[in-house]
């Protein structure tokens, strides 16, 4: 069924009876070409590039729980692609490009919002490296734009801009970056390769792969055992507890990233603000309410929440440049589980195992890489080359010596 | 969370700075013939287990020890704290 006003008019005139489920729930067939595993954003966007970009026909996503119930239903929603690497950079203005027709393709509105994003600069030093940043965005296609005190005064009058220790020099903005409705990415992309045959099958945990003679045949699940011709792993923060079962270790550990939501306020914050030196960024939903978050907790966690100290870090931040938010009452909080790799940047891969495929590392920024993660990773599987844009995002450059290490942290996960 | 100290008794973990698997206590021999794939295996591969958590905790904002907690990583439950250097000793280092 095609969304439309045309249909919402018509359903609403008789009694809404028209409407059918956005996708089915199948039976597990015993053999797929390709099963896809983890039905979160970048899943379910790989099972939908494989079935209406690469024409595959027999395509299972498959879910422990339910599908969007991990990080694409976990982080705050912003879509932006300032990156300086060569490794990354083409990658994520790829993604941005794809947000910016998503709703078309899909035919769901994602409430994809170009709000625009605002890194704020403190210091000389700040601002050469923004100045740099900026350059490298706009030698890859993408827009970049260095704003004075005064254009960010006129834009966020509330902002403090004389804050003793962070005064605010200027900011690097990308008008093009934004926010999306992080579950309708979910919803959308399940919506749409279900309609091109994917067979979405929930609440099924994958136990173990069955791998003969260094091929991979098809996983062991909760459901009985699933073969497939090639097998593609996107589970995140889950990744080494389900590459473990092929026997694989990861460069990456497990992190619990919290973030904050606000009461519902009336509009106060038109674009995206981070302010990187006070571990704190900031936007406003669609609802009104303040969502804002800081840095990782630190240590390794896969419990979905966090500790104290975590909280208030962000808070002051949020406070030093950003005080009227000590008005608002905070509505939630919760925590993710970042799959952080040793130099900050995602792999994209083949593993050693034949048939066996990797999509993993995102770090704490694997929202706004969703729609070029899925068409990258859909790519691999249907040609068994990488992506042009995803070709750096290998597992052997730790070993090789070419990390793409944004920060410069080395192979320190929590501090990427 | 609180990290029950050997020498310090109760301290909150936001004194510590977290220093990763307690494994990046054994670095492998730099001279042995497959130095450069063991050197790769200890500084980039991880276990990252879901469950207990053998870690290091350096008490950064206190008596700059060293500390080995395990830890659940489910729970974040701690249930041994012991000093790295007591750890690195039974081992047979000095």
């Amino acid at each position: 069924m095609r969304y439309s006003a045309f249909r919402v008019i018509k359903e609403a005139l008789t009694g809404h009876k028209g409407w059918k489920p956005a996708w089915r729930d199948p039976v597990p067939a015993a053999q797929y070409d390709i099963v896809v595993v983890g039905g979160g954003g970048h899943g379910l966007a790989t099972a939908h590039y494989l079935a209406k970009e690469f024409g595959q026909a027999r395509v299972a996503v498959i879910e422990k729980g339910w599908i969007g119930g991990g990080n694409v239903g976990r982080n705050t929603t912003i879509i932006r692609s300032n990156y300086l690497l060569d490794g990354n950079e083409p990658f994520y203005e790829f993604s941005l490009k794809l947000w910016e027709n998503l709703e078309q393709d899909l035919n769901y509105n994602a409430m994809v919002s170009q709000r625009g994003i605002l890194n704020l600069i403190h210091s000389d030093g700040q601002r050469d490296a923004f100045t740099r940043r900026g350059n490298a965005m706009i030698l890859n296609g993408a827009d970049a734009d260095i704003l004075s005190t005064e254009d960010i005064k006129k834009r966020y009058p509330f902002l403090n801009t004389d804050d003793a220790r962070f005064p605010i020099k200027g900011g690097l903005a990308q008008h093009r970056g934004g926010t999306v409705r992080h579950d309708a990415v979910a919803w959308g992309y399940a919506r749409s390769a279900d309609s091109h045959g994917v067979d979405i099958i929930q609440n099924c945990e994958v136990t173990g792969f069955r791998i003969e003679d260094g091929v991979c045949k098809g996983v062991e699940t909760t459901r009985g055992f699933i073969g497939a011709k090639k097998v593609g792993c996107a589970v995140a923060g889950n990744s080494s507890r389900l590459m473990a079962l092929a026997n694989m270790r990861l460069p990456m550990e497990s992190h619990v990233l919290q973030a904050f939501v606000s009461e519902g306020l009336k509009p106060v914050l038109p674009g995206v603000i981070t302010f990187g030196a006070g571990h704190f960024y900031c936007s406003q939903s669609d609802k009104g309410g303040l969502v804002f978050g800081g840095d990782l907790d630190g240590y390794n966690s896969y419990a979905q929440r966090g500790n104290l100290p975590a909280v208030e870090d962000v808070c002051e931040g949020a406070m030093a440049i950003f005080p009227m938010l000590g008005r608002a009452r905070l509505l939630r909080m919760w925590g993710g589980i970042m799959d952080m790799s040793m130099d900050g940047s995602p792999i994209i891969d083949k593993t050693h195992i034949d048939g066996l495929y990797f999509n993993g590392g995102w770090c704490y920024g694997g929202f706004k890489a969703t729609p070029a993660s899925g068409f990258a990773f859909a790519h691999l599987l249907a040609k068994d080359e990488p992506h042009p844009t995803a070709t750096a995002y290998r597992f052997d450059r730790f070993e090789k010596g070419r990390m793409i290490d944004e920060k410069g942290m080395g192979n320190q996960p929590n501090l990427h | 969370m609180i990290i029950n100290h050997p020498l310090l008794g109760p301290r909150d973990s936001a004194e510590f700075t977290y220093m990763g698997d307690a494994r990046l206590m054994d670095r492998p021999d730099p001279d042995a013939p497959d130095a450069a794939a063991a050197f790769y295996d200890y500084a980039y591969l991880r276990d990252n287990p879901a469950g207990w958590h053998r870690e290091l905790w350096f008490h950064e904002a206190g008596d700059r020890s060293w500390l080995v907690v395990t830890r659940n990583t489910v729970t974040h439950e701690i249930s041994a704290v012991e000093l790295a250097s007591d750890v690195a000793r039974a081992q047979g280092r000095t």
